[in-house]
């Protein structure tokens, strides 16, 4: 399924947190969605996910307008991981992943035959088989997050929009979310996340868009986005760069000025 | 942590325990009656003393004290699951306190001693017109927040009304009998009652029990239950009129209740693992059980002027409720 952006514009409050932005995404990429705080990520993933109607232009899938497809088909096919969400009730952890299967029910709540198996597949892929039989109280901030994520993985939808999924993980487990996400772009899913690690989004991305302001300023390969102007632009730091082994490492080095 | 029993033993247990108190509620009251020889009479047709009692007295009070439990129990788990709320219950929004009102306005104009019915059409009036009046507030795309407040809002406006109509009664007798209907009791109440306020309450069941994969689902934040598939503004819709319906007919039929939607399902949450799709069903037979279980105790303990309902099930459930409170502090 391919989702297409068309000049959309958002307003929250009167003021546009999205402004007139224009993307085509395809699935088989893992596609990082970067810019600082305020830029309008969150806001454009709500509104690629139907949670937000567009004041103009329009979300379109595979050619359709979001607006006529029904949010249950819409569940089916996009899953969604909002930013630091949390469990309000002491679930266990396989309780909440589980939760992920819900947009595959008819109504009524029985468990469909291949449930337990995605829910199994789901916290393996977060790496949190360990603790599924525990409540969600008793685990670690990181540990919660990879039980969301593998809530989100359960879904098996053809598209994966997730909001910050690594910031509250220690290193392992970045590189183990980051690996993770790349391989199921490369499986055909499409992958979106939104990340504020600059280091990990330049080294596990296929594609990159920059956001500031509500507008899209980069769109492209890491190397395309990521310049030195790009930086100063949209996050006021200047970059260093480094080479290891074959790989490039970028890291946010300094400030410039005050940035807004 | 210790494991939740199997959700299927824990319905069949309770609908079990519901079972027993309906059966001692029967068996218990303040004519020593034979109650087989009672059934043996209403299935034979005979008219005994025994069997006036059972279907005119004991079987509507059980069935009523049934039916009551059953919808205290189910919205407060309900609303908790809605709001995300573990102090939440009917109360919130503002249901109870208008149906209350609204029985309060029958009393108050006289048109309670026109016809028997009068006070519970009240009470059913009233309740509708805060769930009128609660959407016209906060609207039907509106944040929980908003429905919260508005529901506080109306919850008190309605204590207002009730007390000013106290307030200018003339006549302190029938302020005093206004002030023992608030209590709540199921003393009196016939099968009649019962016809008046079931289907109101069984529509109002059907709508939230069909709620529940969405309160799994709000587990998570609106957000993530919206991108699961769930029109929040219907459900919404369907927990707040459903609510309204099972609360708001037995408010009108006994008066208020107090505190079997707030503790039955944080007594039983644990039980079902937290989750609130499941604790829907539980809490229904749980807050059956204890209404039951709370009024074979009024008639037990007999004392003149009967204990009213509402106050046993708050001195039951209050300091139950600071224990609870207690022992999760202690957890902590």
């Amino acid at each position: 399924m391919e989702i297409r952006v068309e000049n959309l514009t958002v307003r929250l409050g009167g003021v546009p947190r999205v402004d007139r932005v224009s993307l085509a995404l395809r699935p088989g990429q893992l596609v990082g969605l970067i810019g600082p705080n305020g830029a309008g990520k969150t806001t454009l993933f709500r509104a690629l996910a139907g949670l937000r109607e567009p004041d103009e232009g329009a979300v379109v899938y595979d050619g359709r307008p979001l607006s006529e497809i029904g949010r249950r088909a819409v569940a089916k096919r996009l899953a969604y991981l909002e930013q630091s969400s949390e469990a309000h009730w002491p679930l266990r952890a396989d309780h909440v992943v589980a939760l992920g299967r819900l947009p595959h029910r008819r109504f009524g709540r029985a468990a469909l035959p291949g449930d337990a198996e995605a829910v199994d597949r789901a916290l393996r892929a977060a790496d949190a088989e360990a603790f599924r039989d525990r409540p969600m109280r008793a685990l670690s901030g990181g540990e919660r997050a990879r039980v969301l994520l593998a809530r989100a993985f359960a879904v098996e939808a053809e598209w994966l929009l997730a909001d910050e999924p690594v910031a509250a993980l220690d290193p392992s487990h970045q590189l183990g979310v980051m690996e993770r996400l790349a391989e199921t772009a490369r499986g055909g899913m499409g992958v979106i996340v939104v990340l504020h690690d600059l280091t990990l989004a330049s080294r596990f991305c296929d594609r990159l868009v920059l956001m500031a302001q509500g507008r899209v300023i980069g769109d492209g390969s890491p190397e395309e986005v990521l310049t030195d102007a790009a930086a100063a632009t949209a996050y006021g730091v200047t970059l260093a760069r480094a080479a290891v082994g074959e790989e490039a490492l970028v890291a946010p080095w300094r400030r410039i000025g005050r940035h807004p | 942590m210790s494991e939740a029993p199997p959700y299927g033993a824990l319905v069949g247990a309770l609908m079990a325990l519901v079972v027993a108190a309906f059966v001692a509620s029967v068996t218990v009251g303040y004519a020593a009656v034979d109650v087989g020889g009672a059934v043996a009479d209403i299935f034979a047709g005979r008219s005994s003393l025994g069997a006036l009692v059972l279907t005119e007295l004991r079987l509507p009070r059980a069935i009523m004290g049934t039916l009551v439990g059953f919808s205290l129990g189910l919205a407060g788990a309900a609303m908790q699951g809605l709001l995300r709320n573990p102090l939440a219950d009917a109360g919130v929004i503002g249901v109870s306190g208008a149906a209350a009102f609204g029985a309060v306005m029958a009393f108050y104009s006289g048109v309670s001693a026109t016809f028997a019915l009068a006070l519970p059409i009240g009470g059913i009036l009233g309740a509708g017109l805060a769930v009128a009046l609660l959407y016209a507030l906060a609207g039907r795309g509106s944040a929980t927040m908003t429905l919260i407040l508005a529901g506080v809002a109306i919850n008190s406006l309605a204590g207002a009304l009730t007390a000013l109509a106290l307030n200018l009664s003339l006549n302190p007798y029938a302020a005093m009998e206004v002030m023992f209907w608030l209590m709540g009791s199921l003393a009196d109440r016939s099968l009649s009652h019962v016809q008046l306020a079931a289907p109101l309450l069984v529509v109002g069941w059907l709508m939230i029990l069909a709620s529940g994969p969405a309160l799994d689902a709000l587990t998570l934040g609106e957000d993530t239950a919206a991108s699961l598939g769930f029109d929040l503004g219907r459900v919404r819709l369907l927990l707040i009129c459903g609510t309204a319906l099972a609360v708001g007919a037995s408010v009108a039929v006994t008066g208020a209740i107090g505190f079997v939607g707030l503790v039955i399902p944080h007594l039983l949450r644990p039980l079902v693992g937290g989750r609130p799709g499941r604790l829907l069903l539980v809490s229904g037979l749980g807050g059956a059980a204890l209404v039951l279980g709370a009024d074979i105790g009024v008639r037990l303990v007999g004392v003149r002027p009967e204990l009213k309902l509402g106050v046993v099930t708050a001195l039951i459930g209050a300091p139950f409720f600071l224990v609870l409170l207690w022992r999760l502090r202690r957890e902590a």
